[in-house]
């Protein structure tokens, strides 16, 4: 280890580390935006543990969510960093704020729909007509509630024939 | 490091809670396999990517399921060395989810009858008196929603579709149904957890999942299979009976973590 003196981040100044480390596979959209850091603390020995809840059980990008985070606080200054992940509460596109969804929308994809009312258990789908990102008609269909990624559907936009993506909301 | 002792262990009592983290995670794991089998084959480019999308959101959840198992058995297994260093005897998935994947139509009955399953389990499972499993099951329960509409909405299109889709939806049907007794089997290991309130009491359980099958059979045009087509003998995947197809199915998916274990990629 080099002889200068490790950086004493503070919570504030770790958060504002986290809001530039953007999620691999919406790269318009930080790790936070996406609701995936739950909680930052720093303790004593300046040892910073971020808290993280993956989106998906399955979303293959967790790994390199982890990894940016600890070198983007790294190239920061922070020595030590410790990832702690948990499944409490289940992570939600509610969490996405309305900020967020306007960058996702110029993006490209839809935002996400509200996730309430899933206590119903729907065993078919209901016909959701999202709003198209590029012409704003609401004359769309969801060809498929999976896409490219696990929180993507395809729809279709008959307006302006344009197929676009949504976010799902769960 | 504590010294090696030569007091044998005292025998262990049968571990409940790690038995039902296998069974949840291991159904999650061969069925999961099953789907990826459709990557590059399915009919239509969309569906191909919905399978290999649901099989892995199952993927994720196995892993979560039996990461858990493997801090609950305390012996230092993670979820890879449950997955890839077990023999099909010490699987305890259900019989249902390692059948082939046969035609279209069998994958989508199949994956219903398991979907339906898996949205009534987890729900009553995000309740448990155990926060850990409550946290996971609350977690899958989001995907197994969407999982159930994909499926249900294909067995309305097959089963009310044309005269041919009909006919193997409901060929399907007829020869999956007699794997489902099995899934709502209460033995002394879901009885015990059901008692404590892990776990959910799974004969209780099995009206909820009939109401919502018959549902969608009903509306598919399609006919339930009678009660008498159940067959005592196929079940078992619990306690580690497995039809033979379990076992190709892990010579396939264990082949190169055995060939170079440790091995990272």
């Amino acid at each position: 280890m080099s002889d200068t003196p490790a950086t004493r981040l503070g919570r504030d100044a770790i958060l504002a580390v986290l809001d530039t480390v953007m999620d691999p596979e919406v790269p318009v959209l930080s790790v936070r935006e996406l609701g995936i850091v739950r909680d930052v603390s720093v303790d004593a020995d300046g040892v910073a543990t971020v808290v993280v809840t993956p989106t998906y059980s399955g979303c293959p990008a967790i790994r390199v969510i982890e990894e940016d985070i600890t070198s983007a606080l790294h190239g920061a200054g922070v020595v030590d960093v410790r990832i702690e992940t948990v499944y409490s509460p289940a992570w939600t596109s509610d969490w996405i704020p309305d900020s967020a969804r306007a960058k996702l929308k110029a993006y490209g994809i839809a935002p996400p729909s509200p996730a309430a009312a899933t206590d119903l258990v729907q065993l078919l789908r209901a016909p959701r007509t999202p709003q198209c990102p590029y012409c704003d008609s609401h004359d769309t269909e969801v060809r498929s509630e999976f896409g490219s990624t696990a929180c993507k559907s395809i729809c279709w936009c008959r307006s302006c024939g344009q197929p676009f993506e949504e976010f799902k909301g769960i | 490091m504590t010294s090696p002792s030569v007091v044998p262990a005292p025998p262990q009592p049968p571990h409940d809670e790690l038995e039902l983290l296998l069974r949840l995670g291991d159904d999650r794991l061969v069925l999961g396999h099953r789907l990826s089998e459709w990557c590059g084959h399915a009919p239509i480019l969309e569906e191909d990517i919905a399978l290999a999308n649901v099989a892995l959101d199952l993927l994720g959840q196995a892993t979560l399921f039996l990461r858990r198992a493997g801090e609950v058995e305390g012996k230092g297994r993670d979820e890879d060395a449950l997955a890839y260093f077990r023999e099909a005897v010490e699987f305890r998935n259900c019989l249902l989810v390692e059948q082939p994947n046969g035609d279209f139509a069998f994958t989508i009955a199949r994956q219903f009858l398991f979907d339906v399953y898996a949205v009534v389990t987890l729900d009553a499972l995000s309740r448990s008196s155990t926060p850990e499993l409550a946290a996971l099951a609350a977690k899958s329960l989001k995907e197994a929603k969407y999982h159930v509409r994909h499926s249900g909405e294909w067995m309305l299109k097959l089963g009310d579709g044309t005269d041919e889709s009909h006919r193997r939806v409901q060929r399907a049907l007829d020869e999956l149904w007699r794997f489902t007794p099995e899934l709502f089997v209460a033995d002394g290991v879901a009885s015990r957890l059901a008692v404590q309130g892990v776990a959910p009491d799974l004969p209780a359980l099995r009206a909820q999942w009939s109401t919502l099958v018959r549902d969608v059979v009903d509306r598919a045009t399609l006919t339930l299979p009678h009660e008498s087509a159940h067959s005592p003998h196929l079940r078992g995947g619990r306690n580690g009976m497995h039809s033979e197809h379990l076992g190709h199915l892990l010579a396939e998916m264990q082949i190169v973590a055995r060939s170079h274990p440790g091995a990272k990629w």
